[in-house]
């Protein structure tokens, strides 16, 4: 019989994490992920892990590139202020093709802004945060067992395609309890074996380097290709995303993480109501699913792009639809009880199928 | 008569020529460590984290697996790796900038948790890679890129022995500060150096040997009088010495 846990957004992430066997674990305190380092700090130990509170947000990430250069399974999770400091090393990751695993249980901005929950980092997320011109995979889950389910995919596709990977949830999705059935882990049986991985113990002969730096006459260009042919591979392999109703849909509306959850309650609301009103629900946020937004919009003129901030997402779906499509944008930025409701997202759905709004 | 090798390049380095500047001593320190790991038998299971400045090519030089870290980041890096192999040897070789300016937070958290670590620090008094802008270590009065007049402590703060601050600390188990400046400083330093990786084979914690070098060319010396440098003004104020040995009975 299959196990049914009634536990944390937080905590659905620390065990999907050693379910696919992490063992390494760096972090710094930081409001609203605790449940994490708090889990793994009591789990770890028992595994034979490894867990550290680190002094800093900088060290915990740079601790998490030295374990994954030895080849193994390493996270470290935050919250926006925190995944700012991390960026520097999440780029040397993506230069010295790591993988490795960063949570951002998002809060609001910018600075230090509030713990409220937020979609404020998708920027910082999914256009490379830090410098240099990178992407890395980013998963945004909607409930507590996609918490769990999308923890363990990002740690198969980060070792796949060397790349570093997020789970880039909110307070919302982080502090909420849902049952949960942590499905046993089976790693996929063509995962490649890391041959690159320092080892320690005997292969002289064979020196192994992970590095970033490339001065040689054509070498960075030649590896910033390489990096960018893996992030189109990744884009046509790897993209996820959820449809609901959009056979007949007239509108097509769209959100990740959080804000999908409130916005599928709106749409049945909507239907209920006669409304013709489909979902399509970006899983991953790079590789963004743009084939799938042309494809519904060749039909489905009217698209509402949903928020939690003053847009952002909604610059990919525009750069996605079918170039005749409206694309309207409803947001609100992050602060203490500015969570749209299922009745005020219906609002908006109301008068987008009604017709007579434009631009956003 | 039979001729008998009295002195080989040790094979932890690979038989290359370096970049290093004439007079510069990374390349002595280079030696110094590897030296130690042949002494071990231990470059197959060593894995060396470079830094960022001069040194960061050690992965050309030694003959050992490496993994770069960002500046500054090499404790943290090497926490990570020593964390998962924790029978391997894992070494840090940092400068000036990179250890006491932007790293400072890394290596005292290194060293306070007592990772079993050995740190060889690279102290030139001045950020070699970047053409000779004021560090750290940089001395009172020494004219640097960015200290035309002469480092001003009242402005730009007072030089850091990061050796004797370290010393301070419970998780540090061996600190010490050497030279290479003499034939006798280079044999107490390689001493040092095979002291501060025992304590790491052995598993007593956290060593650091910090090394005094030149850079001639950002300090606008000719190499002797570099080298001249070091016991005249350098080690003055830099002492040499151990400022902790701790073994691993009381720890």
């Amino acid at each position: 019989m299959t196990e049914r846990l009634f536990v944390k957004g937080n905590e659905a992430v620390a065990m999907g994490a050693l379910a696919a066997g992490c063992r390494y674990y760096f972090g710094y305190p930081i409001t609203p992920q605790n449940d994490i380092p708090e889990y793994m700090s009591r789990e770890l130990p028992m595994l034979g892990g490894e867990f550290i509170q680190a002094e800093s947000e900088i060290a915990s990430i740079n601790m998490v590139l030295g374990a994954s250069a030895c080849g193994a399974r390493a996270m470290t999770s935050s919250s926006s202020p925190g995944i700012s400091l991390k960026q520097e090393g999440i780029s040397y990751m993506a230069g010295s093709e790591l993988p490795g695993l960063i949570v951002n249980i998002c809060r609001s901005g910018p600075g230090l802004g509030g713990i409220d929950a937020s979609q404020g980092d998708y920027f910082q997320a999914v256009k490379g945060g830090g410098h240099g011109g990178y992407r890395i995979f980013v998963a945004a889950p909607h409930s507590v067992q996609e918490m769990y389910d999308l923890t363990v995919l990002a740690f198969d596709i980060s070792d796949r395609y060397r790349l570093p990977a997020m789970i880039l949830a909110d307070s919302v999705i982080g502090q909420m309890k849902e049952a949960l059935v942590p499905h046993p882990y089976v790693p996929p049986a063509d995962l490649p074996s890391k041959e690159w991985a320092l080892s320690g113990k005997g292969d002289r002969g064979r020196q192994k380097v992970v590095k970033s730096l490339y001065l040689g006459d054509g070498e960075l260009e030649a590896h910033n290709w390489r990096l960018h042919e893996k992030y189109r591979l990744l884009g046509e392999k790897e993209t996820r995303w959820e449809e609901n109703g959009l056979e007949d849909a007239e509108l097509l509306v769209t959100a990740f993480g959080s804000t999908a959850r409130i916005a599928a309650t709106a749409i049945q609301l909507a239907r209920e109501q006669g409304l013709r009103v489909g979902l399509l629900r970006p899983v991953t946020l790079f590789p963004f699913p743009g084939a799938a937004f042309l494809k519904a919009t060749q039909r489905t003129k009217k698209v509402l792009c949903i928020e939690l901030n003053t847009g952002q997402m909604v610059d990919d779906v525009r750069l996605s639809v079918a170039r005749d499509a409206a694309v309207s944008f409803y947001g609100r930025p992050p602060g203490a009880g500015s969570l749209p409701t299922p009745e005020e997202l219906l609002l908006q759905i109301r008068r987008h199928c009604e017709g007579g709004v434009h631009g956003g | 008569m039979v001729a008998r090798k009295v002195f080989a390049r040790p094979v932890s380095l690979k038989d290359v020529a370096t970049h290093f500047c004439p007079g510069c001593q990374h390349g002595v320190v280079h030696r110094l460590v590897a030296e130690t790991l042949d002494h071990f038998n231990a470059a197959g299971r060593t894995i060396g984290v470079a830094s960022v400045g001069c040194s960061v090519f050690l992965y050309d030089y030694f003959d050992i697996n490496v993994v770069e870290a960002p500046h500054g980041r090499a404790p943290a890096v090497a926490t990570g790796v020593k964390r998962v192999h924790k029978n391997s040897l894992v070494f840090t070789y940092q400068g000036d900038g990179d250890l006491a300016a932007i790293g400072t937070s890394e290596i005292i958290h290194a060293a306070n948790r007592g990772e079993g670590l050995t740190v060889i620090f690279v102290n030139n008094t001045t950020y070699g890679m970047t053409g000779g802008q004021m560090a750290p270590t940089t001395l009172p009065g020494q004219r640097t890129t960015t200290s035309s007049a002469g480092r001003n402590t009242a402005s730009d703060g007072h030089p850091i022995r990061m050796a004797e601050l370290l010393a301070t600390l419970d998780g540090t188990a061996y600190s010490a500060r050497v030279a290479v400046d003499s034939p006798g400083h280079v044999l107490e330093a390689g001493k040092a150096i095979r002291r501060a990786f025992g304590y790491q084979v052995e598993g007593r914690g956290f060593a650091f040997v910090e090394v005094l070098t030149t850079c001639p060319t950002n300090w606008g010396m000719d190499p002797v009088a570099a080298n001249r440098r070091i016991a005249a003004e350098v080690i003055p104020f830099f002492p040499l010495g151990t400022f902790v040995d701790r073994s691993g009975d009381e720890r």
